[in-house]
């Protein structure tokens, strides 16, 4: 695996290696923690997920609490899998991806059911990356994919170590192909990963999956 | 041990510590969204250096100072004056109309929590001239917010936002004309709060409070389970006069309750249902 110490931008190639998938990694769940710059790299993510990609997908993307539902309607357009707003109580389906909704938390329930709650800003966010991660990761234990993108803050840093702790496996987008590298640096200080690739490295990933 | 299996061990440890704090002090959280539940008593843990939920349910059957403490951590008491403003403007639009059609108006705001959103509405009211043919009920089963509430302080850092927040939701007048300024802080006008009666209730184990035109209920249901969510819509209809008006948070739903059907949507988007005024039919009217 590429460590991340190694800053070696010329090399396209090396970078797209894509691991092994290990053999016991079957997740029944996708989370993805994003901020500054995270619309354009979600889209590209949603974009190149293959036709019947059937795992869930959670994701927190920082959003200002008064901003309307146009990411969810985006990214079930340019989407083979069914995007939607998360919802309170919501049964957590295959072939559909949840976005938290502005200014609440998104919290995963140990029965596969999603959870909504107005607290306190964590990490000064809400929704927040570490709320999700750290639920899912007890609710799906080593059943769990997570993924940090780009961002502003270090939100996530915490909720990814949770997830690795619990078994789950962590992918963190390469901070020198991040729109914002603070948050994925920050994940990898804290958490370390599992894989560290550029976009492009965590779709081939995505739709190796079983 | 591995992670998975204390993970487990951690879930009976909090079945216990909540029927701990139940049969000792009668705060029932034991249908609460486990999740939020789990996060926030394993936060308790770390930060209270605790080896484990086991020690913690020792201290709170023995400390009854420790419960102010889990109460503080297990209830939700983030709010702001006018939070969700186009719900205000909803509220101005669709509900006002109906309620000045009364002679005498009696609202419930159920988990006030420190009372931000009462004072919303009152100052709405206001604006409305139907403040003064108006009782006001707040209550929540915490008493710190509740002092909180009833004393109508708040820091002076937020009062930015909240006008902000009270221009959106159609303010009429100048948001300045509601409080009264300090160093650091702002105090709520008198004479909103003349209509006011702050008291103790707590929606998972009392009864119904009063019989209501407007029931305000915003993001409490969605701490609950489904079991839960439905006992305490069924206490909203038992105490709402028929045509009465019911208020939920915007992430909430009454459309997948079983009392869905004696309800019709004022306004889907912002949650406003109305109770139908033909009666619930008894079958259904199990405690």
């Amino acid at each position: 695996m590429r460590k991340y110490t190694e800053k070696n931008t010329d090399d396209q190639a090396h970078r797209m290696i894509i691991p092994e998938i290990p053999i016991h990694l079957k997740p029944k769940a996708i989370v993805i923690g994003t901020s500054a710059g995270g619309v354009e790299a979600l889209t590209k993510l949603f974009k190149a997920l293959r036709p019947g990609f059937s795992i869930p997908i959670l994701v927190v993307q920082h959003i200002s609490p008064s901003s309307d539902s146009y990411l969810v309607q985006h990214l079930n357009r340019i989407s083979s899998v069914t995007v939607k707003e998360a919802l309170d109580k919501t049964v957590i389906e295959p072939f559909h991806a949840y976005l938290a909704p502005p200014n609440y938390h998104l919290l995963i329930e140990e029965d596969f059911t999603i959870a909504l709650t107005v607290d306190e800003k964590v990490s000064y966010a809400r929704p927040s990356i570490d709320v999700l991660f750290e639920t899912a990761a007890r609710a799906f234990n080593r059943n769990l994919l997570g993924i940090i993108l780009t961002g502003a803050n270090s939100d996530g840093a915490y909720g990814a170590s949770m997830l690795r702790k619990m078994g789950g496996y962590l992918i963190v987008q390469d901070p020198s192909t991040a729109h914002i590298a603070t948050m994925p640096e920050t994940a990898i200080q804290q958490a370390g990963a599992d894989f560290i690739t550029n976009l492009e490295g965590i779709s081939k990933f995505l739709n190796r999956l079983p | 041990m591995t992670h998975e299996e204390i993970n487990e061990i951690q879930n009976i440890e909090i079945k216990l510590f909540l029927e701990a704090l139940f049969q000792r002090y009668g705060y029932d959280f034991r249908n609460y969204s486990q999740a939020h539940i789990k996060r926030r008593l394993l936060h308790r843990m770390n930060l209270g250096n605790f080896s484990g939920i086991s020690q913690m349910q020792h201290k709170i059957l023995y400390d009854s100072g420790f419960v102010q403490q889990i109460l503080l951590d297990l209830s939700i008491n983030v709010t702001e004056m006018f939070r969700d403003p186009s719900f205000y403007a909803s509220v101005r639009k669709e509900v006002v109309p109906i309620l000045k059609t009364y002679p005498f108006i009696k609202t419930w705001h159920a988990g006030c929590s420190t009372g931000e959103e009462v004072y919303s509405m009152a100052i709405l009211f206001k604006e409305e001239n139907i403040l003064n043919r108006t009782q006001i009920y707040a209550t929540d089963f915490n008493h710190k917010v509740l002092k909180t509430a009833k004393e109508g302080i708040y820091p002076i850092d937020l009062i930015k936002d909240y006008t902000t927040n009270y221009q959106k939701a159609g303010g009429k007048e100048s948001f300045s004309d509601y409080y009264d300024a300090n160093y650091n802080s702002v105090i709520i006008d008198g004479s909103l709060k003349k209509n006011i009666v702050f008291a103790d209730h707590n929606l998972v184990t009392d009864s119904v409070f009063a019989e209501v035109n407007l029931i305000v209920c915003r993001n409490v249901l969605i701490y609950f389970n489904r079991e839960l969510q439905d006992k305490v819509i069924k206490l909203f209809l038992d105490s709402l006069t028929p045509g009465g008006i019911l208020c939920l948070g915007s992430k909430e739903n009454l459309q997948y309750s079983a009392h869905f059907e004696y309800f019709s949507v004022i306004d889907t988007h912002e949650k406003i249902y109305r109770k139908e005024y033909r009666r619930p039919s008894t079958s259904n009217d199990n405690p």
